[in-house]
């Protein structure tokens, strides 16, 4: 593995360990919060597949009683009984945290006495069933919708946070690590070198002295 | 107040109007993506594209994918689901764990 290339001295090697102390103190929590999302996605991917299911089954069931409507009544009649709604859907859109992520919170007035847009006059009656369970699945969409996004959101965030944990743990905390050996491997032979020398250079006074 | 948007075929997405959601018609895919990027910078909270524009609609998506607004979920059109949104599911729960365990859950479910 390429090491850091560094000066062998004592200042460096203080400054590494206090890199590798918090090299190793973030991988952890990062790991940490890399569980804990994991934990939380599966619980949001879970509730995401049961409530796409619902909806796109009841969905369908609106779908197919408007293609029946359709088939019974004028392109005309249909647009005037539709175009106008019988009131705007009361959204209110806000953001929720999950562990500092910013998420979607969609949330929707219920609708009190649901009414039809429209007169019964000029309407067939698979068209009342259609807009019905229409209106009936809407805050299931709007629940779907941000439960989507936020699973969308978890995903992305797991997949950083993952690159992460993998970065501290197998490049920079290995490459302090060896960093911080040679150092002292370095100091340690100079340490060496310095003592013979010295014991080296006692001997050559001794014999001075005595000859 | 948020809104929420509705785009799609003008058979498929006529009928949202009803409940009162803000319906855009366009049957291409070229002018769906426009519509979106539109709509996307006008704050709609959600917008739902039905699943024949949605792969039309990608570079918007991909572009919205890192903020919180808007929602961009793929619908089933009058011809019924293709299972696009599952799909879609799938490859987020890949990314994050690794594997795709909704789908072995089901497998052993069916096979039993």
């Amino acid at each position: 593995m390429a090491a850091i290339q560094v000066k062998p001295t004592r200042m460096e090697l203080s400054n590494l360990k206090k890199r590798k102390k918090v090299a190793v103190r973030g991988h952890k929590m990062m790991k940490d919060k890399r569980d804990e999302l994991v934990r939380r996605f599966i619980e949001y991917a879970r509730k995401n597949q049961s409530l796409r299911a619902e909806v796109e089954e009841k969905l369908s069931r609106a779908m197919k009683s408007f293609v029946l409507a359709r088939a019974s009544m004028s392109n005309a009649e249909i647009e005037e009984a539709l175009l106008y709604p019988a009131r705007a859907a009361e959204i209110t859109a806000g953001t929720q945290h999950v562990l500092s992520i910013q998420v979607p919170q969609i949330a929707i007035q219920a609708q009190e006495g649901f009414t039809y847009p429209y007169g019964f006059a000029t309407t067939s009656a698979d068209l009342d069933l259609s807009v019905q369970l229409l209106a009936e699945l809407l805050p299931l969409l709007v629940q779907l919708a941000e439960i989507e996004k936020t699973c969308g959101r978890l995903a992305d965030e797991i997949e950083k946070t993952r690159r992460r944990v993998n970065a501290l743990e197998y490049v920079m905390i290995p490459q302090f690590t060896e960093a911080i050996r040679r150092i002292q491997m370095k100091l340690e032979e100079n340490e060496r070198g310095n003592l013979t020398r010295l014991m080296k250079t006692k001997e050559m006074l001794q014999q001075q002295k005595e000859g | 107040m948020a809104k929420i948007g509705v785009i799609g075929d003008r058979d498929s997405v006529l009928l949202f109007q009803a409940v009162g959601l803000d319906v855009f018609f366009e049957d291409d895919g070229e002018r769906a993506n426009r519509t979106l990027h539109r709509l996307a910078r006008e704050g709609y909270a959600a917008v739902f594209v039905t699943e024949k524009l949605y792969p039309a609609c990608a570079e918007t998506i991909a572009e919205y994918e890192g903020q919180p607004y808007p929602a961009i979920i793929p619908i089933p059109d009058n011809q019924g689901s293709q299972g696009l949104g599952e799909k879609k599911l799938r490859q987020n729960v890949e990314k994050a764990v690794g594997m795709d365990i909704l789908a072995s859950k089901n497998e052993t479910g069916k096979s039993r």
